[in-house]
Order: C-alpha cells, then sequence, then structure tokens
C-alpha cells in the first residue's frame, strides 16, 4: 500500500484491510503509535463537491500526525471556475503536496488524476463510482460492534448513486458475510457491482422491503436518497422518504443490530433512533480520524525519502 | 454461389477483405477502422449479400490498404464472426479470424455522461474488452449491447 493510490476498495485484499484497521486501532489507543514523524507532509485536499466529515476527519488526521494541509477551497474560488481542467489542477498540486485527497462529481476522476501525478491519490469520492475511506471506517466500526466475520447485513436506501454502497459491497466481498440490499426497484445496486459481486463468489440479495430480513441482520447500514444525483426531480420525490428506520421500525430487529450511516442524514433515520443503543452513526463518523491517521500513515510512506 | 455474390463487389489487387460481417455493420466496420476515403484508399462495400454461414451479411474491400492485427484485434467487438482476407496480387494470402484484444484504447466513448472521460479533459477512452460486452476503465459502466453506437467519429 505504501506510496500507492487509494482509488477504489476493490484493490484492497482482506490483508490491507485489517493492516490499517489494526493500525487505526492502535492509534486510536495510544495517538504516539503512528508509525512516522508528518510534520514535513503536507497533504492536499481538493474538493469539488461539498463535504463535512470527509474533508474535515482528513484535516485532522494529517495534523494529528503532525502534518498540515493545502486546501483548494471551493470550486468557485478556485482556478477550475476559469475552465482549468482536473489534469491540470492535479498537477501544481503535485507540487505543493505530499499526497492527494480527491472528491469530484465524475466517476473515474481519481483514476485519471492518479495518471497525471506522482504522489499518491485518495479518492474522497468520485461520483456515483467509489468512496473507499469511508468503507474502511465503515469496516472499523463494523469490526468493533460485530466483527467482520460470519456477518449479516443489510445495507439499504440509494444503492444506484450511492457510493458508500458499491465501495462498502466490494470491501465486504473479502470477509464471511452475507448482504442484503434494500431499495426501491429504481434504486438498486448497477448491475456492474451486482456482475463484479458475483464474480467474486459473495453473497448476495436484493429485496424492496427490509422487513423480511430485518431480524437476522447484525449491521443496518443506511443511505440517504440523495437528491443532487438524480437527473429528473419528479424520479427523487417517487422515492424520497420511502424508508425511514424508526424505534418502531426496530422493533423486529435483535437487540444487538447496529444501525449505521454515512451522514448526512435526512429523514432516513428518525431522531428517536439516536438515543437507543442501535445508534452507531456518530460512533461511525468519529472513527474517520484514527482510520485516516492509520491509511496516511500506511500510504505516505517515510518522511525523509 | 457464394463466389458469384462476392463478385457484385469487384475484386481488389491488393488490400483487405473483411468478410462475413453481420449485416448492416459495413459502415461501422469502416468507421471502427477510421476508413472514410479520405486517404485516397479505394473502398468498395457489399451489404446484405447471402451466405451460408450469416445468412446475410457484409463484406468491406479496402483497396491498397492491409490492416494491422490491432485493427482487426478491434473490428471483432462489431463484427466478431469477421474473416480477414489480405490480398496481394488478385490472390488471398492471408486469411485469418479476428480475435477479441484485452483492451482497445480511443475507439469507444463511454455512454456515461457521469464519466470522466466526458468531461472536458485530456484523456482517451479505454475499454477493457469483456466476452459479452466492453467495460469503461475509469467508471466502470459494461456495455453489452449498442457496442457501435459508441464508436468515436
Amino acid at each position: 500500500m505504501r506510496h500507492g493510490n487509494i482509488l477504489t476498495s476493490k484493490q484492497l485484499s482482506r490483508a490491507d484491510i485489517e493492516a490499517v484497521l489494526d493500525h487505526a486501532a492502535a492509534i486510536e489507543s495510544d495517538g504516539s503509535a503512528a508509525v512516522e514523524d508528518r510534520s514535513e507532509t503536507v497533504l492536499g485536499l481538493l474538493f469539488f463537491e461539498p463535504s463535512t466529515r470527509t474533508k474535515m476527519s482528513f484535516e485532522t488526521a494529517i495534523k494529528r500526525l503532525g502534518g498540515d494541509v493545502v486546501d483548494m477551497g471551493s470550486v468557485d474560488a478556485s482556478s477550475v471556475k476559469k475552465g482549468e481542467s482536473l489534469a491540470d489542477t492535479v498537477r501544481v498540486i503535485e507540487g505543493y503536496a505530499d499526497g492527494i485527497v480527491l472528491r469530484h462529481p465524475r466517476q473515474g476522476a481519481a483514476k485519471l488524476a492518479s495518471e497525471y501525478v506522482d504522489v499518491p491519490v485518495i479518492n474522497a469520492g468520485d461520483g456515483a463510482g467509489h468512496h473507499p475511506t469511508q468503507t474502511l471506517l465503515d469496516l472499523y466500526t463494523i469490526r468493533e460492534n460485530a466483527g467482520l466475520d460470519d456477518l449479516t447485513i443489510g445495507i439499504m436506501g440509494d444503492l444506484k448513486y450511492g457510493r458508500t454502497v458499491h465501495s462498502l459491497a466490494y470491501a465486504l466481498s473479502n470477509f464471511d458475510t452475507r448482504q442484503h440490499f434494500v431499495s426501491p426497484e429504481s434504486l438498486q445496486l448497477p448491475r456492474e457491482v451486482v456482475f463484479d459481486l458475483h464474480q467474486e463468489g459473495a453473497s448476495v440479495k436484493e429485496h424492496e422491503s427490509l422487513d423480511p430480513i430485518l431480524p437476522e441482520l447484525d449491521v443496518l447500514y443506511v443511505t440517504r436518497i440523495q437528491r443532487e444525483r438524480f437527473p429528473d426531480e419528479n424520479e427523487y420525490q417517487k422515492v424520497a422518504g420511502e424508508y425511514c428506520i424508526t424505534t418502531e421500525t426496530l422493533e423486529a430487529a435483535s437487540d444487538e443490530l447496529s444501525v449505521m450511516h454515512p451522514l448526512p442524514r435526512v429523514d432516513e433515520i428518525a431522531p428517536g433512533v439516536d438515543t437507543t443503543d442501535h445508534a452507531t452513526y456518530f460512533e461511525q463518523a468519529h472513527n474517520g480520524v484514527p482510520v485516516r491517521m492509520a491509511l496516511l500513515d500506511l500510504l505516505l510512506g517515510d518522511s525523509d525519502e | 454461389m457464394s463466389e458469384n455474390h462476392e463478385l457484385r463487389v469487384s475484386k481488389i489487387k491488393n488490400g483487405t477483405v473483411i468478410d462475413h460481417v453481420h449485416a448492416g455493420q459495413a459502415l461501422n466496420v469502416l468507421a471502427i477502422l477510421g476508413i472514410d476515403g479520405s486517404d485516397g484508399e479505394g473502398v468498395s462495400i457489399g451489404m446484405n449479400v447471402p451466405s451460408d454461414r450469416l445468412a446475410t451479411k457484409d463484406i468491406v474491400k479496402v483497396e491498397g490498404r492491409e490492416l494491422s492485427q490491432e485493427e482487426v484485434d478491434v473490428l471483432s467487438l462489431i463484427a466478431p464472426e469477421a474473416t480477414i482476407n489480405i490480398v496481394r496480387e488478385y490472390d488471398v494470402v492471408e486469411k485469418h479470424r479476428v480475435e477479441r484484444p484485452d483492451s482497445v484504447e480511443g475507439i469507444l466513448s463511454c455512454p456515461n455522461a457521469g464519466c470522466i472521460t466526458a468531461a472536458d479533459e485530456p484523456v482517451t477512452s479505454r475499454f477493457d474488452v469483456l466476452d459479452d460486452g466492453v467495460r469503461c476503465v475509469y467508471c466502470e459502466r459494461i456495455v453489452r449491447d449498442g457496442i457501435p453506437a459508441l464508436i468515436e467519429r
């Protein structure tokens, strides 16, 4: 993984994932467990789409490792507004930073960026494609609460445009998991993702209703129906609010069920769930920092190389 | 019988005959090869010619040009049954079937409007070739039907 790129979770083996999660656990219990002195390390943050958790947790992570960031800021305040290509932008930032964290509205953007620079590129979300570092913190959270083998997980919501879902599904196929996908028909997993999961021999079932499978779940991963990804507002309105988890919903669930969400949520998890033992989503968000510290520490290599 | 039908399209002295193209794909064959006659080569096309193997087929004859192996491989995306005949002095000196390449570059456009290759970026389209389709290397979209419509013209 050292000096590599993190473009999709498909590239991560079980050993890669466990190395990051183990290192994150060590860092979380002892902040000095990070391997390298990062006081000379600068991370470039290029977010072409809004972000709160991902961007701030990367910034926090590198700062806690002793490094710093250069931040492109909003697209409107950057040369992108003048028509600069992504290829040019990353080549410029390569001269300022030791690694690039890129969020972009187009699928494949991180891969393209990685072809133009020699510093590591970390995909922080590419349109409806992938979000591999979210997956690492998701897996960290799942491992803490339910373990990663002999796991039954339900993944519900916008599975079509949900990049966190695609990345998580790929990564889970490294483990002994049974994956149940719940969505309206119009928001099912992209067929290419299903194709890949079947190729990997993953246990995958698709449903339109949560009810039949809820009692057997160890984890329920809920995602937002992403209004901004719909080409047609009418299509969004047809499915908005259709899937909502409430305390009543969870009466049929196991006491051990963890309810997760990459956040932000809108109305898919009722606030009443927050105070139940099921709610794991804020813990999940907090885990972004130790996991990204571990990833950066392993990925960026020796600072004196 | 079949020879008579082939004679509907004149024989060439030197060049390539692409035979057993699925009916209706001849123009796409030319498009995928980037052949539009602007280089002065003679091009003959037979469409919907009766065929023992395909019922009906198209034939493309390109005078004065021998296709490279890479070009032949790319043809497999839209003409998997095609046979390639290299002609010199009116004789067929080589005859072989197309084979599917592992990937193709700069030939097809990704149909995914959200793909980075659809943006104004300096990127050459690249697709992995699957058994039954192609897959964009950037956005990972799989296309199984309508591949001729993706040919960059």
